[in-house]
């Protein structure tokens, strides 16, 4: 009995630990793996949405990586693709009910991005890569982690366009607080528009990849 | 038929899957390193798009819509499966996928090796799923809007990956700061041909 504990994992080892950290940095879903951009960028334009859909990934993505690792050992594996999107999509579809119960007026904004969840590549992606082969509270964190790595990134974004197209951060008029529309300063209403996402999403990874120059690429 | 024209040229220039709704991002900065394979990729996008659109408006219409079961009888006139729509909609492009590939390979070879592989590739592209989920936001009116609306939807996102690949390939000639090379050029040369896309705003056939 004592041996058996002796060789069980504490509940968070450096080796879990890990797990939820390095999505953050040097492992992140969006920077760095390149996965799960198609969603990221188009509900950025203000933080409230891109705060409810970090919340929705991360629910999804956490619950689908339990379920498929609970299930690793018996799907078989020609079919796996299928048996995870129809797990992915019962979750997806769980979310959209709730949200359009309780934030229906978010949920509207952010329109069809929410079932396309479903095809977001970093739920797949860590399906593929981790939960078919590790066990489920590893997976558990695995999800967290890379749905954290996912939201910091979304919720950057979103502030610097809220901030600067709007003037506002999560709806409340900061820059008329400040009051810097009486010296002349002017909103940007360029930062609203979908192609400075991808823009800003380029400083980032620019921002980040001078910091760490091991993440630099060869061309 | 004008109102086809317009919906296709709307959804490649104004409403471009890239450049206005990010869809299909993935594997649009994946695959879009050479010319060769990403034409290959968006002549599937495009072929996969023209198929599961109108397919998926079938479905919607007479399945899964509210009052669409009527035909089976009055009874069913309140029955709303909306909700059932992304589940739906996944296991119809995931299918199609397979059985495109097989008529491709059975009846035509060459296309198939050329194709092929990105096939799969294109069961989790978001381009499609998005494809489908718009059709049902916009409720389109007829099976031929909605083709129209799936095929340019498709073109749009094949001129905007063979426009980056083409970029890309020649910038490997250009001096670009260290931390930016390949992917954060990559972002910011897509943010600026969306600049450009949006120069076609408002037009209207």
């Amino acid at each position: 009995m004592a041996e058996e504990v002796k060789t069980k994992e504490p509940l968070f080892s450096p080796k879990n630990k890990k797990l939820i950290f390095n999505p953050l940095s040097k492992d992140n879903p969006i920077t760095v793996q390149v996965l799960g951009i198609c969603s990221a960028l188009a509900v950025t334009a203000k933080l409230e949405p891109a705060v409810v859909m970090s919340i929705s990934v991360l629910a999804v993505l956490a619950l689908a990586n339990v379920v498929i690792s609970l299930l690793r050992n018996t799907i078989p594996s020609r079919i796996r693709i299928i048996v995870q999107l129809v797990v992915i999509a019962s979750l997806v579809i769980l979310v959209d009910q709730v949200l359009k119960a309780f934030a229906y007026e978010v949920s509207k904004q952010l329109s069809v991005f929410v079932g396309l969840i479903i095809t977001n590549c970093i739920i797949m992606g860590r399906l593929e890569a981790f939960a078919m082969g590790n066990k489920p509270w590893p997976s558990f964190l695995d999800g967290l982690g890379n749905a954290f790595g996912y939201a910091w990134i979304l919720i950057v974004v979103a502030f610097f366009r809220e901030l600067f197209g709007s003037g506002s951060v999560y709806g409340y008029p900061v820059m008329e607080w400040i009051g810097v529309y009486n010296i002349g300063y002017k909103n940007n209403g360029m930062m609203i528009l979908p192609p400075m996402a991808l823009i800003t999403v380029g400083i980032i990874i620019w921002v980040q990849r001078s910091r760490n120059k091991e993440l630099i690429e060869e061309n | 038929m004008q109102e086809l024209v317009n919906i296709f040229v709307k959804s490649i220039f104004i409403d471009n899957m890239v450049f206005a709704y990010f869809l299909g991002m993935c594997s649009y900065l994946a695959v879009s390193k050479t010319v060769k394979t990403s034409v290959g990729l968006g002549i599937a996008v495009i072929f996969v798009l023209g198929i599961t659109v109108p397919v998926d408006f079938l479905i919607n219409k007479y399945l899964l819509s509210e009052g669409a079961l009527t035909w089976l009888g009055p009874d069913f006139a309140s029955v709303d499966l909306s909700f059932l729509s992304f589940i739906m909609f996944i296991a119809v492009i995931a299918s199609m996928v397979q059985l495109v590939e097989m008529i491709i390979e059975k009846f035509s070879p060459a296309l198939y090796t050329s194709l092929g592989i990105f096939l799969p590739l294109i069961a989790v592209n978001c381009a499609i799923l998005g494809g489908s989920l718009f059709m049902q936001e916009r409720e389109y009116a007829s099976i031929a809007e909605a083709t129209s609306f799936g095929l340019g939807s498709g073109v749009g996102w094949f001129l905007a990956i063979v426009g980056i690949a083409a970029i890309r390939e020649k910038i490997r000639y250009s001096n670009v700061p260290a931390p930016l090379r390949g992917l954060g050029i990559t972002f910011i040369i897509t943010g600026l041909m969306g600049i450009a896309f949006m120069s076609f705003m408002g037009i209207k056939l």
